[in-house]
């Protein structure tokens, strides 16, 4: 009897073993010439004016095309459009080529474009791009509305008024919030967000291609006549929670083509791979801001001499090559070397240059106007693997002015974000950008505008401004960036942020693949990789 | 035994409501805006903000926020994710795998931990006992992830005996190498009580009586011996069951497997109330049956345990 | 007291019997915790690991007593991954600062991380698992499930909400709660099963039948007979309270850098796993010498509590 009942026990037992185990089907894609790249689960639905982050941004440029595409150096190449013209920088012409289809077969047209700019641009869609139409007439944060600058003037053709000067408008038109949607989006936003239908170099396999958390498997679009056409049959996107684990199957040969490097692996990658790591600037700008509103940091005098004190005891150049073994470039002003006007020979960069002695001088004089007392710490959020550099810093800044110098973690993302954003902060903290669209501008108005969005430190300098809208509406590009470098002196003097180094892209591929370039964004161009 | 489990089955409805309570309660508390976070870097639009945090029912208080939740659980509806996905499919898709890969390590804890600490236990300061006291020291203090990254580096990256990470279908062979790097702590504790159990259990009357009959010291053992050591042995090893449905976030992130861990600590991360609460929930029911199942195990092990009485 | 057995036994002298039958009123009754500390004096096992215990306090509460360089200061960036120099017996971590002295300043707040919770988790869960067993019908329902409800929240949730909440006052207590107070179920359900087995032995009835009080029998003699194998858990957890600080600064939830820790020590090693391993061995073998010295503290505790086990020596 106590057997039988043991007995019922181990079935019991058993039962619910093998229930578990069911649903392990063995299968294997052995798709020839499919080229899997790592990647990271969308945070939003797919679609093009609520995606701003890399993991859904990946996906929607392989399966989109808009008006212009960026090259390998960052250079907009017209995609779909036929002519981008203005007399004025404020009234835009744009012309589109015609007979495009979307996969789904419906014709895209000008109203495709307009239709989704308006949809992401109004206010009640609560779309996370839609600061990206501000620069559009019509457009309103805090009301809906209608864009009035946008009118069609034909299937193939449409027009786009500002309202002010925007020298770099076509620049921007290659980001993904400005890509058009088909007809079937707007009659079913929630079901387009999950199996959405595009007009680029490649489709969605099928209905299911999209596996949550586990991948996307994207196969050429023949019917794609643009610049961008896939030499591959297709990609597959797999979607990895961190980057060690990507690189483990990058080194065993189960993936393709890996984006990033983890930092266990960065004294290490180059000899693993050999000729197969890449190495290459990035359009990443990485700092950390003292907001003027901390006690001995204010918009004055002894403020502006305790920020160069600061920016000149870290020893970029020793930090660099010790915790990110040489994959950073040390800054040299508020931009990116991949972009065009970046400089190197601003007037006050050499507030960027480790100078101890100096720093020290600086920091006595800002004691001289009032004494120094506290810490200074510079907060991160501790789940972006800020925590090496920090440390470096402050040691740096600790060693170099003789002050008690730490970093202060922030458990999350959401919660460091937030209490910057409600001012709340009373450190300096780390910011960093990555830029949407390869202009100076991109770097500099969007941080350092007075008011502007991401201008964490509420910066305001009416010179600066001044310079900044010079540049917007100045009449070619070289001559706006003569502008930007110009506010960008008075930036290295005032220091809203502490410039710290450039992002650099790293990566690699596997043994199976050839032609694996990387963009100017750090993503790779996955249409002209060859899979044998 | 039949209303002893009727009873314990209602019990869970209390816990649901406690559990559902408390989390959410959790997830509320936790500092940082999750919709400020959505916008990354590139600074907040306070009028969209607004939009959806009304969406997603943040703009209202606790209270409301967890009767909206459980309303909507009594229709069926787990909610969404921030990424528009019905956290009901999540769950159907995560908690297999998870189920499978849990299953595999608490079977790698029961051969081998109830194995070698039978042993031990019985050549109790022997060699192989002090052995495997260092053995399973060495699991104990040296972390998850580094155990994790030296086994995967080890076997699949030089040896390559098997996969580095695990592909979507987390079939059950992708599943050893992790399932083994995530019993190893369960299998320090199971030594460990197996061999003290054991030592205890071979001083008991029964066990002398059972040698003095005559039996062969393999059957004394059997039936003896390690039927009355399991006790203890199979309460931890359902705890553990328990511990690896969510405690696996680090060793799923290290072999990118698409389960639980890896899901429900992104979503903390991230704030997703529903998301966390529907995951812990479902834990928690997996969690009564498996103790319910424990229960009912004792009473099979040692026949003067009763219930229901 | 009258003799049957006359018919095959030759009478004998009671008085050779009234020795062993008389009961010495003056005599201090046999108590399991008076033979269990006598019975541990004897063991060489007790005093290797006390010593070690002793040790390891010692460096905790006197870290100055071992190295004389500061732990934080001079972290210089060119020492970064350094092997020995003089001085510097251990080398250098990451950031250039000194292993040795890191781990010896370490000590204080690990050890105190992993006792504070061992200590939380163990009377919390001696008492509701003790409570729970030996009472059972609803007090067992009741707290079983208060039990489930808290083993149920994961601890990385719990990490980061208390650890955001107090995020002025990452200290060691903080971040001992956020480990202990949803492990003490564990504990709780092993004393649990233990004292469902126990509570049927014979000698629990023979005491209820003489009439000996229920809490009474519960302290006197459940208790000590089903405490081994909470002994056992209780060692380990020591160990895993230390580790799991050390998986929190992986997820970016522990104690701030700037606070000396073993778990803080390891996880910052981690990405350095392939080029300076040393960074992880150093602290992870201090770790294990405080690990081992307590399982051995332990096992010596645990063989003076069982009476059987003593006298099968």
């Amino acid at each position: 009897m106590r057997i039988n009942k043991l007995g019922l026990a181990v079935i019991a037992v058993a039962a619910t073993v093998a229930l578990s185990l069911t649903g392990c089907a063995a299968s294997d894609g052995g798709n020839d010439n499919i080229v899997s790249v790592n990647g990271s689960e969308p945070q939003n639905p797919l679609i093009s004016t609520n995606t701003n982050e890399v993991g859904g941004g990946l996906i929607l440029d392989s399966i989109y095309a808009g008006l212009v595409y960026y090259d390998e150096a960052g250079t907009p190449v017209n995609d779909m459009a036929e002519s981008i013209t203005s007399a004025d920088n404020i009234t835009w012409d744009i012309k589109i080529k015609s007979g495009w289809k979307f996969t789904n077969g419906e014709d895209v047209t000008a109203d495709s474009y307009v239709n989704a700019w308006q949809y992401g641009a109004k206010l009640s869609n609560a779309q996370l791009n839609s600061y990206y139409f501000d620069a559009i007439e019509g457009f309103s944060y805090d009301t809906d509305t209608e864009l009035t600058g946008l009118s069609v003037v034909s299937p193939t053709e449409f027009t786009v008024k500002l309202s002010s000067a925007q020298s770099d408008f076509p620049l921007r038109l290659g980001y993904s919030g400005f890509y058009p949607l088909p007809q079937a989006f707007f009659d079913d936003p929630t079901g387009f967000g999950e199996h959405p239908i595009g007009n680029g170099p490649y489709k969605l396999e099928s209905d299911s291609a999209w596996k949550h958390n586990v991948d996307i498997t994207l196969v050429k679009n023949p019917e794609y006549n643009g610049g961008r056409k896939a030499l591959n049959g297709g990609l597959n996107i797999v979607f990895y929670a961190t980057l060690d684990a990507a690189y483990a199957d990058l080194l065993s040969d189960n993936l393709d083509v890996m984006a990033g490097i983890p930092d266990a692996a960065l004294t290490t990658f180059e000899g693993d791979l050999g000729d197969r790591a890449v190495m290459q600037g990035a359009a990443v700008f990485q700092s950390f801001t003292i907001p003027q509103r901390l006690a001995h940091f204010g918009a004055n005098e002894e403020g502006n001499l305790r920020r160069q004190a600061i920016a000149m005891s870290i020893d970029r150049v020793q930090i660099i090559d010790k915790i990110f073994n040489g994959t950073k470039q040390p800054a040299s002003d508020f931009t990116s070397p991949v972009i065009a006007g970046w400089s190197d020979t601003l007037a006050g960069a050499d507030v960027l240059t480790y100078n101890p002695t100096k720093a020290k001088e600086l920091w006595a004089a800002a004691d001289a106007i009032s004494p120094w007392s506290g810490s200074f710490q510079i907060a991160y959020n501790a789940d972006g693997g800020h925590q090496g550099w920090v440390d470096a810093v402050t040691n740096s800044i600790k060693n170099t002015l003789g002050i008690d110098s730490t970093g202060a973690a922030y458990a999350t993302f959401a919660e460091f974000r937030t209490a910057i954003t409600d001012q709340s902060i009373a450190t300096a903290f780390r910011t960093g950008w990555q830029a949407d669209y390869p202009a100076l501008a991109n770097f500099l108005t969007p941080l350092y505008q007075s008011g502007a969005g991401a201008n964490d430190g509420q910066y305001s300098n009416d010179q600066v401004d001044a310079l900044f809208t010079q540049g917007n509406s100045a009449a070619t590009l070289d001559e706006a960036n003569k502008f930007y470098q110009s506010a960008q002196e008075i930036l290295l003097k005032e220091l809203p942020a502490i410039p710290m180094w450039y992002g650099v892209t790293n990566g690699g591929y596997g043994t199976k693949v050839s032609g694996v370039k990387f963009g100017w964004n750090s993503v790779p161009l996955l249409h002209s990789i060859i899979k044998q | 035994m039949f209303s002893y489990i009727l009873k314990r089955a209602l019990q869970a409805v209390p816990v649901f409501f406690g559990t559902t309570l408390l989390i959410y309660f959790m997830v509320f508390a936790m500092p940082g805006d999750p919709i400020v976070a959505l916008f990354g870097d590139k600074g907040v639009n306070e009028a969209v903000a607004e939009q959806l945090r009304a969406r997603y029912h943040l703009d209202q208080p606790f209270i409301m926020q967890y009767l909206i939740y459980i309303g909507g659980i009594f229709q069926g509806d787990f909610g969404t994710s921030f990424s528009g996905q019905p956290v009901g499919a999540i769950l159907a898709q995560t908690f297999p795998v998870t189920l499978r890969l849990a299953t595999i390590a608490v079977f790698f804890e029961m051969v081998v931990g109830i194995g070698i600490g039978l042993v031990a236990g019985l050549r109790k300061g022997k060699l192989f006992d002090s052995s495997t006291l260092v053995v399973s020291l060495l699991l104990i203090s040296v972390p998850i992830f580094v155990i994790g990254f030296v086994l995967q580096f080890l076997f699949a990256i030089k040896l390559g005996w098997a996969r580095a990470t695990v592909s979507g279908d987390a079939t059950f062979s992708e599943l050893i190498l992790p399932g083994i790097v995530l019993a190893t702590i369960g299998i320090a504790y199971i030594i460990r009580l197996t061999r003290s159990s054991v030592i205890e259990t071979t001083g008991q009357d029964f066990v002398r009586t059972a040698y003095s009959k005559g039996l062969s010291s393999g059957r004394v053992v059997r039936f003896h011996v390690l039927r009355n050591s399991l006790i203890p042995v199979v309460t931890y090893l359902s705890i553990d069951f328990g511990i690896l449905l969510v405690g696996a976030t680090v060793t799923e992130g290290i072999f990118n497997v698409p389960g639980v861990g890896r899901t429900l600590y992104q979503a903390i991360i991230r704030g997703e109330g529903p998301t966390v609460v529907s995951f812990v929930t479902v834990m928690v029911l997996i969690y009564l049956v498996v103790n319910l199942l424990t229960d009912l195990l004792y009473a099979a092990l040692d026949p003067r345990i009763r219930y229901g009485k | 007291m009258e003799n049957k057995a006359k018919h095959f036994v030759a009478p004998f002298n009671e008085a050779d019997f009234a020795v062993v039958d008389a009961v010495r009123v003056d005599a201090e009754p046999s108590n399991l915790w008076r033979d269990a500390w006598r019975d541990m004096r004897k063991r060489p096992m007790f005093y290797i690991s006390g010593v070690l215990i002793v040790l390891v306090a010692l460096i905790a509460l006197f870290p100055t007593l071992f190295t004389n360089v500061p732990p934080n200061d001079n972290c210089l960036l060119e020492n970064s991954s350094a092997g020995a120099t003089d001085g510097h017996p251990l080398g250098f971590t990451r950031q250039g600062c000194d292993v040795y002295s890191r781990i010896i300043y370490g000590t204080a707040t690990s050890l105190s991380v992993g006792l504070i919770v061992t200590l939380m988790t163990t009377l919390v869960g001696v008492f509701i698992g003790a409570i729970a067993g030996f009472y059972g019908k609803w007090v067992d329902a009741l707290l079983s499930r208060i039990g489930d409800i808290f083993f149920s929240i994961p601890y990385i949730l719990a990490a980061v909400v208390i650890m955001s909440v107090f995020s002025k006052y990452r200290n060691i207590w903080v971040i001992s709660a956020a480990i202990g107070i949803f492990a003490w179920p564990s504990t709780a359900r092993v004393l649990r099963a233990e004292i469902l087995r126990v509570k049927n032995l014979d000698f629990v009835m023979a005491s209820t039948a003489i009439g000996v009080s229920r809490f009474r029998i519960l302290m006197r003699h459940v208790l000590p007979n089903s405490i081994a194998p909470v002994i056992v858990v209780t060692t380990i957890s020591l160990a895993a309270a230390i580790v799991a600080e050390a998986t929190l600064s992986f997820l970016g939830v522990g104690l701030p850098s700037e606070v000396m820790s073993w778990g803080n020590d390891i996880s910052q090693a981690q990405s350095q796993l392939r080029n300076a391993p040393q960074l992880l061995i150093w602290p992870s073998l201090a770790l294990s010498i405080t690990v081992l010295s307590f399982i051995m503290m332990g096992e010596v505790i645990r063989d003076a509590l069982d009476p059987k086990a003593r006298a099968s020596r």
